[in-house]
């Protein structure tokens, strides 16, 4: 028996890798400086410490340390280089790009950037979740100066065209921005191959600690944006305030164990995956959301039709997923991202999110798919919907009454 | 392992091993995001409305005014960008001797149509409450902070508040380096908005808080994801804010003993530097107990505090944010401090691990050192 709850929602975040929580532990006792202090060990040490794991960073996406900028995290990552990005261009357009089935911190971030004179073209996603090139291509605009596509969708875990989004954009000398929060340690990263000019990353969905993350800013063709956090000029002034060096040298250890593990790690979670998919597939009216061959091996998204969401949730209370991202899970409302994808609101609303990570066993994935049969057979005795369909109701024929 | 010993706490304080241990099982297995539903997110979750509670009750806010930051710098800008970006652009008041990130935020709007007014402060480093009130005329934000980060004077915030509150005008005040060193009460000193930081006082880095008055109107700087009441999008640092929490409440608890054994330690070291001929900076001002900003005649701030390392004490020029850049320090020419003085500038902050025998042995360090720097610059003349 495995021990409960179990956890299947490394989208919503990661444990931290214990060897990560290893190296950070030195940082929060004897080495406590603060990296920006130049005239004493305390400080040197600290600085070395979050060089060593910029250089981390780095090397996981193939890219400069220098074009590694610490952030809180993806969410400001997201923001600074959108804003700093688009305030940046603004004297040579106006219009950014992005997709509705983007991240909150893009959406949210581009729906300010709308209210402060910017023009926002959401482009829609195919039945697949992918992005249409044609139609991409077909909304740019002489005065686009940012396209904001992320790489690896955090619902549903479709990989989207970076690189030949990439190739577009720098024809058109766009700024091309990705959020790849989701993408580090699940699939590769090569900066020097992409042509892609600022990325954000986050620690905490690559078994790192929360409160970390970076912004990878392109040297070579510059790019350039406005700071948005201003101070002491750290970060060469791109972005202030005292480095946490116990969460940055956390990142790094954690980005140096992706970079290290993640063909191996990866053959191991599809293997999971696939037993947790061939496991339900003799469920009755389960289909998969999302493309299932770009996309990354930790994530599974399936709607059971004719069970509430909510309710399975409950019921499987003993495995911790979620319906959608962790950042809309509060609200009741059926994820954007689905409907998006077509998916009617019923549907959606019966849609579970599997992620599966570093830690995730054999014995958690079987006992998740004996509790699912049961739960859903329960839960669906229980549904008048399902006993219509059963009897051969064609619900989209039926006229309800309004009350 | 060589260790020195650490003067330096206005920079950053070493970590209490109390904290270190309530964080410890959010690096752990308790690693769930609080916005999650299931039994790990709601763990989290109720580690955060913990910490928050404790941040709240050792300054006297309720907790829903508490809103959480990744550390002082961004609830500084959060405070001057937010505010602004909700009001007509106007007249943004800032004392001279501000910490850049309150006064980079302030250039800022003024770039953006604001006017950027700066109050003086008198040679002892407090701002003037004529001054006060004159930059006040038309303002529609103010900012003056609690305590400076390098002299370590504490303003008469309540008494400015009052003229501030008369004039309808919200005021800030920047409490990083006051809190957990002298009481601070957000509504006995009646101020708009306060900013926090955690790693000054015994918590880790990476966390603060803005305590807010929620009559202020406030834009978030970051967006997306809607978490601090949509006022700070981004997964909160569970680990750090639990850490900070406590940080708060031992500070404040310990702080009855640690402000006089700290400032006994302190004027131990003016007794020190009166014999050395120093000028002790903002000294007959109302202090922080543990920060004593001085120099010595004749003898350049960063050689001093190089030759003070290599005899094993850590100690500073001025703040950790500038110690790159060979500029005297701002706040001292704000005072009307000469700038070859201001130069010769040395900050020592004090802190829990510091006992007597520190003090004694960092005096007879720095005789020693500027009796051979002296003896120097005989030569060398």
């Amino acid at each position: 028996m495995p021990k409960l709850p179990i956890y299947l929602d490394y989208s919503a975040t990661t444990p931290v890798d214990p060897r990560v929580a290893d190296k950070m532990i030195p940082y929060l006792t004897e080495k406590f400086g603060n990296p920006a202090s130049r005239s004493h060990p305390f400080g040197w040490e600290a600085e070395k410490a979050v060089e060593e794991a910029r250089g981390e960073v780095a090397r996981l996406v193939n890219a400069d340390p220098r074009e590694i900028i610490w952030t809180s995290g993806a969410t400001e990552s997201d923001n600074l280089a959108l804003k700093g990005a688009a305030h940046f261009l603004s004297g040579k357009g106006r219009h950014l790009i992005t997709v509705k089935t983007e991240h909150k911190a893009v959406l949210d971030t581009c729906r300010e950037l709308e209210r402060q004179g910017f023009q926002v073209t959401y482009l829609d996603v195919m039945e697949n979740g992918l992005i249409d090139l044609g139609r991409f291509e077909q909304a740019l605009r002489p005065d686009t100066t940012v396209v904001s596509v992320m790489m690896v969708n955090n619902e549903i875990g479709v990989i989207q065209p970076i690189a030949e989004i990439g190739e577009i954009c720098r024809s058109r000398g766009i700024v091309f921005h990705v959020d790849a929060a989701q993408a580090t340690g699940k699939t590769p990263i090569d900066l020097q191959e992409l042509k892609v000019d600022l990325m954000a990353f986050s620690a905490h969905k690559t078994c790192g600690p929360k409160g970390i993350g970076a912004l990878y800013v392109r040297r070579k063709p510059r790019c350039r944006i406005e700071p948005q956090m201003h101070g002491g000029g750290h970060e060469r002034g791109l972005r202030s305030g005292t480095l946490p060096t116990h969460q940055i040298v956390g990142m790094g250890e954690a980005f140096r164990i992706a970079r290290e593990e993640m063909a191996s790690e990866n053959e191991h979670i599809r293997r999971l995956r696939d037993r947790l998919l061939h496991g339900l597939s003799d469920i009755e009216a389960v289909e998969v959301n999302g493309d299932m061959e770009r996309r990354v091996p930790h994530n599974l998204n399936l709607s059971f039709a004719y069970v509430e969401g909510e309710s399975l949730i409950m019921a499987i209370k003993d495995v911790a997923v979620s319906s959608g991202s962790a950042c809309t899970s509060a609200s009741l409302e059926p994820s954007y991202v689905l409907r998006a994808l077509g998916r009617s609101d019923e549907l959606a609303h019966s849609s579970i999110r599997f992620t599966i990570g570093r830690f995730t066993t054999e014995e958690e994935i079987d006992y998740t798919v004996d509790l699912l049969h049961r739960r859903i057979d329960k839960l669906r005795e229980l549904s008048p919907l399902w006993e219509m369909v059963k009897e051969g109701v064609d619900l989209n024929t039926v006229q309800w009454a309004a009350h | 392992m060589f260790a020195p010993t650490y003067l330096d706490h206005n920079a950053t304080a070493p970590l209490d091993a109390r904290v270190l241990e309530a964080m410890l099982p959010y690096l752990r297995s308790r690693f769930g995001n609080p916005s999650s539903r299931h039994e790990y997110g709601r763990h989290a979750r109720r580690a955060i409305d913990a910490a928050r509670s404790q941040v709240a009750a050792v300054v006297g806010a309720h907790p829903t005014e508490v809103v959480f930051t990744g550390g002082g710098s961004e609830a500084n800008n959060l405070f001057l960008k937010g505010a602004a970006a909700c009001l007509r652009p106007g007249v943004v008041a800032i004392s001279a001797i501000e910490h850049p990130s309150v006064r980079e935020p302030a250039r800022q709007l003024a770039a953006r149509g604001w006017r950027l007014r700066e109050i003086g402060v008198d040679p002892l480093g407090r701002v003037d409450a004529d001054a006060f009130e004159q930059a006040l005329a038309g303002a529609r934000l103010v900012s003056v902070m609690l305590a400076n980060n390098e002299t370590g004077v504490i303003q008469h915030t309540g008494a400015l508040a009052e003229r501030a509150r008369a004039l309808r005008v919200p005021l800030h005040s920047d409490a990083v380096q006051a809190l957990g060193r002298i009481p601070v009460d957000f509504r006995a000193l009646g101020v708009s908005a306060l900013s926090l930081s955690s790693h000054k006082i015994g918590g880790p880095q990476g966390a603060g808080a803005l305590v807010l008055d929620k009559r202020i109107e406030l834009a978030p700087l970051i967006a997306g994801g809607g978490q601090e009441r949509g006022l700070r999008s981004g997964t909160e640092n569970v680990a750090a804010l639990v850490g900070f929490g406590l940080a708060c409440e031992l500070a404040v608890d310990a702080l009855a003993q640690e402000a006089p054994r700290l400032r006994e330690l302190r004027e131990r070291i003016e007794r020190g530097l009166a014999s050395l001929g120093a000028r002790v900076f903002g000294a007959g001002a109302e202090r922080l107990p543990n920060t004593v900003f001085f120099a010595l005649p004749g003898i350049d701030g960063e050689t001093l505090v190089a030759q003070l390392d290599r005899a094993g004490f850590a100690c500073a020029s001025g703040s950790a944010c500038s110690s790159a850049s060979p500029e005297p320090s701002h706040a001292l020419l704000a005072m009307g401090v000469a700038a070859d003085v201001a130069r010769g500038a040395l900050r020592v902050s004090l802190g829990r691990g510091n006992d007597a025998r520190d003090v004694e042995r960092f005096l007879a360090a720095l005789a020693d050192t500027a009796a051979r720097l002296k003896g120097m610059l005989a030569v060398s003349a």
